[in-house]
């Protein structure tokens, strides 16, 4: 590491950029502090023990300990200047428990002290006490085995923030560069990455240490004709990944070309906005979509987003049960339909599984924060619904006898609830390649990457856009749309799906900041699939006049 | 020890600068503590506490920017940080956009806090909880909701000579009521500066009420509609909302860089042109008593702003008219922005207000022949930057009005509608109402567009 090249960029103006959200009670830090060691395994096992013994001295029943450390590094360009580099840590721990029937929590930040841990363990029984007077019925725990003393890491290549800065900034402005020469006239860059090193233990003799990687490069570049006074701008197709920098570093095997190159386990930043500069420019005089009914070829650069929000969201039981009615919502999923057994979530292509141990996945983890061990489950098995995702207090009204590993805090100072796991539709099991679905189609919209997207509080009726739209007429590709956006019901649209490309197509997308809870907390999901086209959707336009 | 007096917070900031060798520096200190409660199906799910006191210091040579936060106050680590922030400043590459920090400013004098609120504490919260369950158990309903308390500071200072201090404090309670067989839904929401005027228990009676005449929901066509639109559906706090997302867009740079529905035709901006019907008129004022607000702000361009100093580069926020009686007088701009064109650096409101009427709520469905009663909408996001188009749906209670009166509920729908056509399309205001530190009145709009139906509930 150099350290000259980490300190020439930091802090520089943090002028008027679009600073992403930092984890709560985060401060700046010197990026080399980046790389430091956290807390030795054995001293967050002294302060977790110290925390559990003290819950249970005051009577609780139940009680688990996290403590987080949290980097974050963002590097942020506009054309060909660099308007920000911020390195955050988080460092602090959050105490739940379980006393007279209700759960209590506290958290205290920088607590490397037994005696302070403890007293934030006291806190958190005291308010479980407090809140027990308006209890309805006591929490049911699903039983859970302690594995002793276990650790994970994701399996990174090169961890980035081991990458010097200056190779960050030099990536991003030649992107910038590259996108200005070839039409944009303004262009957004943004690298983040995260490492949460997360130590979790609990009283049922769990005690876990983890060390999580993210990464998400993308940008948005804008063309302007000033003349009519129209813009259009395109997104960058990348996902972000639970990978380490090894994502910017693409193989040749990573790539499907195609109408426009799409990614898979790597992504070519300068290739794709060389491309966004041109598709942004073309959009300008693209052909606008005439409303109707059109057959879907959807890539998995889109799909990811209808996935997540129509099927990812309404199988949260939490959601389900309406601990969610004030703010992101119930669904229309009730248990009802689930135990008729029968429910028709989809056509027979339909296959969904949730999976918490996905490689490259945004939210793979070995243990999840109440100390489930993560695994891979069927949601929706040939179009039949058949399970929820779902955490410790929630599972018995299912009948299971053990949690599904739902369960996530997105900070140390937060309380963990149940958040999505990785949520993907399985590839066609028949050899079906992305050219072969688009010969079938008479009238349709072949639509690449993630746009507007919008879904009622039951998760019925949403509404998506998409970042580049092609005609297709008679199995061929006729040109560019725009104005395109599409409206379904869930349970129509699912059913709708006439075919999914085979495994050769299968790609993750995901959502750095996935909103949910009071007050909101965020998390980071990955959804795959391959191509999958749906029947007779319906198309709306969405240009309009403003005088 | 969150929330310091102004000398205290002076005390320290002083000293920060009397470490500074920088050619400019500032310091911003702010804190505070902020307390939650959160409820489902009938009982309390989640509830916290927390405090917080940190420090951001930038260095500035030349062009040359660096920051440093830290969350400790004796003197070295105070000192350590100074450096700190001068070494960053050192080693970064010249800012063309910088613009040095403001001197000594003149501000309006508001405070908009109230000691009811810097005192509340668990106790509090969960009696107010109780007000708002209490009558849903008693009518076997389902009440789902969350109240949560602010107090903090802010004080900002400069080698130039600025100082400021602002403390405020704010509750955001809302709460939704369903109905056991998952058929009705309704919603309230209220927001205040000082605590003793929020009333749980009648905000949580009006979602009740609304949960209960929900329950028989009818199917009308998508199409154009004549909506009354309620306070909480023009402005949500916890989601977009349309009339926060066309007020967030009156940035200056965006319009003249054309990729803005400010933009004009041929290049420049749209300042000027009426674009609103003639009753439209919004401002914002740091001084009003219903929605006092703090008197600085600002962000983008020059010294002394940013994410980690507060976002605030010390500009005072005076009283501003946006939008005159449809005419877009007046658009934000950065420092850096304003200086390249010589303009007047307007920073982006602390609140907005929206002139109304007279009439209540009520007044206006009785003056409606035909309309939709619209309590909230819900998951609105942008279609469309160049029309200002978004999409959305109802939810919680949405009613059809037939010569005056409620008829009956109705299915919820989804939006596809631009604010700039809806403040085209009034056919009356009522009386503002305070949601999220703003005043808005309903409206009453003309052709609002539903596109489609959602079954949700």
């Amino acid at each position: 590491m150099n350290r000259r090249d980490f300190n020439q960029l930091l802090g520089m103006g943090a002028a008027g950029i679009m600073m992403p959200a930092l984890p709560a009670f985060s401060r700046t830090i010197a990026p080399e502090a980046l790389l430091e060691p956290g807390l030795d395994v054995a001293v967050k096992k002294r302060l977790a023990d110290a925390a559990l013994n003290a819950a249970k001295a005051k009577g609780a029943t139940y009680a688990d300990v996290r403590i987080g450390r949290y980097l974050n590094q963002f590097v942020l360009t506009r054309e060909n200047k660099v308007q920000g580099i911020i390195n955050s840590e988080s460092f602090g721990v959050g105490v739940r428990v379980i006393a007279n029937g209700c759960w209590g929590f506290a958290s205290v930040g920088d607590a490397r002290d037994e005696s302070v841990v403890a007293k934030a363990a006291e806190t958190a029984v005291a308010i479980a006490k407090a809140n027990a007077r308006l209890l309805t019925e006591p929490v049911q725990l699903a039983p859970q085995k302690g594995f002793g003393e276990v650790s994970w890491k994701a399996p990174i290549k090169k961890n980035a923030f081991e990458v010097p800065i200056k190779e960050k900034v030099d990536l991003l402005l030649s992107c910038n560069a590259a996108a200005m020469q070839n039409g944009a006239n303004f262009v957004n860059n943004v690298l983040f990455q995260v490492n949460e090193q997360k130590y979790f233990a609990s009283t049922d003799g769990t005690y876990a240490d983890q060390d999580i990687h993210r990464i998400g490069p993308s940008f948005t570049v804008t063309a302007v004709d000033p003349q009519n006074g129209r813009f259009a701008t395109r997104n960058s197709l990348s996902a972000p990944m639970g990978m380490g920098y090894e994502y910017l570093q693409v193989n040749p095997s990573d790539k499907l070309s195609g109408i426009t190159t799409r990614y898979n386990k790597g992504y070519d930043m300068l290739e794709d906005i060389t491309a966004a500069a041109k598709q942004a420019k073309e959009k300008l005089s693209a052909k606008s979509v005439e409303a109707g009914k059109y057959d879907l070829v959807l890539d998995p650069s889109h799909l990811w987003l209808t996935i997540h929000e129509s099927v990812g969201h309404p199988l949260e039981l939490d959601r389900v049960l309406g601990y969610e009615a004030n703010y992101a919502g119930t669904s229309f999923v009730t248990l009802d339909k689930w135990k008729t057994k029968s429910f028709n979530y989809g056509s027979k292509e339909v296959n969904l599984v949730a999976d918490k141990t996905q490689v490259g996945s945004l939210g793979a983890v070995g243990w999840d924060d109440e100390g489930v061990k993560t695994k891979k489950w069927d949601l929706v098995k040939d179009g039949i619904l058949v399970n929820y995702q779902a955490i410790r207090d929630q599972v018995h009204i299912l009948g299971e006898k053990e949690s599904q590993g739902c369960c996530y805090a997105d900070n140390w100072s937060s309380v963990q609830f149940q958040r999505m796991a990785n949520v993907s539709l399985e590839a066609g099991k028949t050899p079906l390649s992305v050219a072969n679905m688009i010969k079938d189609v008479k009238k349709g919209v072949y639509i690449i990457g993630d746009g507007s997207f919008s879904i009622d509080q039951q998760r019925y009726n949403f509404q998506f856009g998409g970042q580049l739209f092609y005609e297709i007429k008679n199995g061929e590709i006729v040109g560019m749309l725009k104005d395109v956006s599409y409206q379904a019901n869930t349970k129509e649209f699912w059913n709708s799906c006439a075919a999914v490309c085979d495994e050769s197509d299968y790609r993750l997308g995901g959502a750095f900041n996935d909103g949910k809870g009071q007050p909101s907390q965020s998390s980071a999901v990955s959804h795959g699939s391959a191509t999958a086209r749906f029947n007779g959707v319906n198309v709306i336009n969405t240009a309009r006049k403003i005088g | 020890m969150a929330i310091l007096t102004k000398d205290e917070a002076k005390k320290i900031i002083d000293k920060v600068l009397s470490y500074s060798k920088a050619d400019e520096m500032s310091a911003n200190l702010s804190g505070g503590r902020l307390g939650n409660i959160r409820y489902a199906r009938s009982a309390v799910s989640t509830s916290g506490e927390s405090t917080n006191l940190s420090l951001a210091v930038t260095a500035v040579f030349g062009k040359r920017t660096g920051t440093a936060t830290v969350n400790e106050f004796d003197d070295a680590s105070l000192e350590k940080t100074v450096r700190r922030a001068e070494e960053v400043a050192r080693l970064a590459p010249e800012n063309p956009e910088y613009v040095p920090m403001l001197g000594p400013q003149t501000y309006l004098a508001v405070e908009p806090y109230a000691e009811s609120t810097a005192k509340m504490n668990p106790d509090f919260r969960a009696q107010a909880t109780f007000d708002s369950i209490d009558p849903c158990r008693k009518k076997n309903l389902s009440a789902a909701g969350y109240m949560e308390d602010s107090t903090r500071f802010t004080a900002i200072g400069n080698t130039k000579g600025l100082s400021a201090y602002n403390r405020e404090t704010s509750v955001e309670f809302s709460v939704t009521v369903r109905t056991a067989d998952g058929l009705g839904s309704g919603y309230a929401t209220r927001d205040v500066t000082d605590v003793s005027k929020l009333n749980t228990k009648d905000a949580t009676e009006i979602a009740i009420q609304k949960a209960l005449a929900s329950t028989t929901a009818r199917a009308l066509e998508p199409g154009k509609y004549t909506v009354i639109l309620e306070p909480a559906a023009l402005l949500a706090n916890v989601d977009a909302s349309l009339l926060a997302a066309m007020m967030g867009s009156l940035d200056a740079r965006s319009a003249e860089e054309g990729r803005s529905f400010l933009s004009k035709k041929g290049g420049g901006t749209r300042l000027g042109e009426k674009l609103f019907d003639e009753r439209v008129t919004i401002y914002s004022d740091p001084t009003n008593p219903e929605v006092p607000a703090s008197p600085f702000g600002g962000g983008g361009g020059g010294g002394g702003q940013g994410r980690f100093n507060g976002g605030s580069d010390g500009r005072p926020q005076e009283k501003v008219t946006w939008i005159e009686k449809g005419v877009v007088k007046n658009l934000s701009y950065s420092r850096y922005w304003a200086e390249k064109k010589g303009v007047k650096a307007i920073p982006p409101p602390a609140n907005f207000i929206m002139e109304g009427g007279t009439q209540s709520l009520a007044d206006m469905i009785k003056s409606t022949e035909k309309g939709i009663l619209v309590t909230r909408f819900w998951y609105i996001r942008p279609v469309d930057p160049q029309t200002l188009l978004y999409t959305g749906l109802t939810r919680d209670g949405t009613f059809y009005i037939e010569n005056g009166q409620i008829k009956f509920p109705v299915k919820n729908f989804r939006f596809n509608e631009s604010p700039i056509i809806m403040l085209n399309n009034i056919e009356a205001l009522g009386k503002p109402v305070r949601m999220g530190g703003n005043l808005v009145p309903p409206l009453k709009i003309r052709d609002f567009t539903f596109t489609s139906l959602s079954d949700a509930v």
